[in-house]
């Protein structure tokens, strides 16, 4: 008999939480379901139910000029932010994790502070050291802009993996006659390729969305949350819902290819390991 | 120049031909406010098994660790040969090591492990195929030289770490703890297969352990630490029929600790009572189990010493039994016979002065 009370009970209860996790997914997915959806609709983003579906948006979309421009320049910044953030964020989180020096500490908390920064302090702090220095406003900028303040993602990544490296493969190295630059690219590289590419992948992706710092940098060239910003403010057209759609397509990819290879390293069959391996097999 | 017990060498006579080829000399080690090592010296022959044996903390492994060049020593010197070992970086000596834990590389193959250190090293492609397929030959492995260390079970990895140390050819072969993560049975197996190894390599091992069976098995000489210190380097032979100190007595295999008064060349302790040619004071002994015998109405030989008493345990261990017997003055002697043949009640027992060995006092150390 209380058995009975405290299942339905339970179930009573897991009914109220089934109700709360729907409710929290409708909020979250529910707008990226609908800007979707309207990317369809041949009546434009006003009138619901949406019909007419058609994807002439998608082909003014590719017949867009400055749009594609802007994807191109969001594309380089991305790319060399990340090349900038994995310069100098990989050191930083080795001098983190094995070298003792004084001012340690303080070193810490000043790579990890931008994690924390609003990116429009960052941005207009900036924008007023170009301006001192003179600096042409450009790309150039914006890509300094989003390398910098993205070192602290590549320091926490890597730092993370560091630590879980067993130190003993390192000094087997060592041992073995491989001195320590050979080391570092022979053995800890490797093993910290999940960390360095989820650190790259990471970058890559809050540098296309960044728009505070961009906002305060940008020279002639948008990327591309500033063009859309910048369209919005002219009116929607289901020409952004259409590009917006794109975008939240490539990031799923990236995350799915993320997970995957994450999941498949940590199962031991590890891909990136391979790929670096079949790349040096070319090169020995 | 040292204080450590120096017994050593003396009576295993192929030892003294051989030349010397590693010298640690005075070496200590600090950690912070921690003194792990200090004033260690010892010596490495031309192809000796040594091994380096002590409990955990004794310092054993930052021993190893300064001679592979992961640690650098507090104060002291290493030697190899007429060359300073510790002031080189650890990639440039000829030693090689293998782990604990193995250590292998997990996103090489068995056989990209195996020809790391000839690769680092720019050997021509052809000799490293030769020489690694030989050395994997050498620890039975070469059906696996395409797999992924995950994939090879724990022995299998014990082989490969040191097939990739051997590989090298290094001078000389540091091993730290390298069977502890094995099972028993594994474990004797590759006792003796490292062994016969060596003897086939010729090439000097440092063997680090804590299981003292292990280093009486496999060892030319055992250095015993303790604490960081030396208490004693000798033969297994000589370290068990002669202990230096109540440490070792007491950590290599069983003893009786026997404390005893000497006064005027007779030795006196408790009910038990022999001529000795020692100055008088304090004295220490150690007389194994197995040299205590029951003794028979016949047997009296006119140099044992002899002692009744009560026993109070009796354990049976197959080939040997061990008994606890009381004989009086607080004096608890634990005997070893093969078989008694039953349950005893009162016995005496009966040994050699000869079997008593004098030793020092080891005192706590903090």
């Amino acid at each position: 008999m209380e058995l009975l009370v405290s299942e339905t009970r339970f179930d009573s209860g897991s009914r109220w939480l089934l109700l709360h996790a729907v409710a929290v997914f409708v909020f979250l997915y529910l707008p990226i379901a609908v800007l979707i959806l309207y990317s369809f609709n041949g009546e434009g983003v006003g009138g619901f139910p949406p019909h007419h579906l058609t994807l002439d948006w998608y082909r003014t979309l590719f017949a867009d000029g400055p749009i594609w421009d802007s994807v191109l320049n969001s594309l380089q910044v991305a790319l060399a932010a990340m090349v900038i953030a994995l310069t100098f964020g990989v050191p930083a989180a080795l001098a983190l994790e094995r070298a003792q020096f004084p001012g340690k500490a303080l070193f810490r908390r000043l790579v990890l502070l931008p994690l924390i920064l609003p990116g429009i302090i960052t941005g207009l702090s900036l924008l007023m050291l170009f301006n001192v220095m003179g600096t042409k406003l450009s790309l150039m900028t914006i890509i300094l802009g989003h390398g910098t303040a993205l070192i602290s993602v590549a320091t926490t990544e890597v730092f993370a993996g560091l630590q879980k490296l067993d130190r003993a493969q390192e000094e087997a190295s060592l041992d073995l006659g491989a001195n320590y630059w050979q080391t570092f690219w022979r053995i800890t590289v490797p093993n910290l390729k999940l960390p360095i590419i989820g650190a790259a992948l990471l970058i890559f992706t809050l540098s296309m969305d960044e728009i505070a710092v961009s906002f305060f940098l940008i020279g002639r060239d948008n990327t591309l949350p500033l063009e859309i910003w910048g369209r919005l403010r002219r009116g929607i057209t289901p020409e952004i819902n259409a590009v917006s759609t794109i975008i939240f397509i490539f990031s799923l990819v990236a995350i799915v290819f993320w997970y995957r290879l994450r999941m498949r390293g940590e199962a031991g069959a590890d891909v990136a390991a391979e790929i670096v391996q079949a790349v040096e097999g070319d090169a020995t | 120049m040292t204080t450590t017990p120096q017994i050593a060498v003396t009576n295993a006579g192929d030892d003294v031909s051989r030349t010397t080829l590693l010298s640690i000399r005075n070496v200590a080690k600090r950690f912070g406010r921690n003194l792990v090592l200090r004033d260690i010296s010892l010596e490495v022959k031309e192809g000796e098994f040594l091994t380096i044996l002590g409990e955990s903390g004794s310092g054993k492994t930052t021993l190893l660790r300064i001679i592979a060049g992961f640690e650098t020593a507090s104060a002291g010197e290493v030697w190899m040969g007429d060359a300073r070992l510790d002031r080189q970086p650890p990639y440039r000596r000829r030693v090689n090591t293998v782990f604990q834990s193995y250590a292998l590389f997990p996103h090489l193959t068995v056989e990209q492990n195996v020809a790391y250190g000839l690769r680092v090293a720019k050997r021509p492609e052809a000799e490293i195929a030769a020489r690694v397929s030989e050395a994997l030959k050498k620890v039975k492995m070469s059906a696996h030289a395409k797999s992924k260390p995950s994939k090879i079970s724990g022995g299998q990895q014990q082989r490969i770490a040191l097939a990739r140390a051997l590989v090298n050819r290094p001078q000389l072969l540091l091993l730290d703890e390298p069977l502890s993560a094995l099972d028993a049975n594994l474990r004797r197996q590759m006792q003796v297969e490292l062994k016969s190894l060596q003897r086939e390599v010729g090439i000097s091992f440092i063997f680090v352990t804590h299981d003292q069976e292990e280093a009486m098995v496999m060892s030319d000489r055992i250095a015993l630490l303790r604490s960081g210190e030396l208490e004693q380097v000798a033969t297994p032979r000589e370290i068990y029929g002669h202990p230096a100190t109540a440490y070792v007595a007491q950590f290599i295999g069983h003893t009786n600790l026997l404390k005893g008064e000497v006064r005027a060349g007779v030795v006196r302790c408790g009910p038990l009572m022999w001529t000795a040619a020692l100055p008088d004071g304090a004295a220490l002994f150690s007389l194994r189990p197995e040299n205590i015998r029951l003794a028979s109405e016949k047997t009296t030989a006119p140099d044992t010493v002899r002692v009744r008493g009560k026993v109070r345990q009796q354990a049976f261990h197959g080939a040997t039994e061990l008994i606890r017997v009381e004989c009086g003055d607080g004096l608890v002697m634990v005997v070893r016979t093969p078989g008694s043949g039953g349950a005893l009640d009162e016995v005496e027992l009966e040994f050699s002065p000869a079997d008593a060995v004098l030793v020092r006092e080891s005192p706590e150390r903090i």
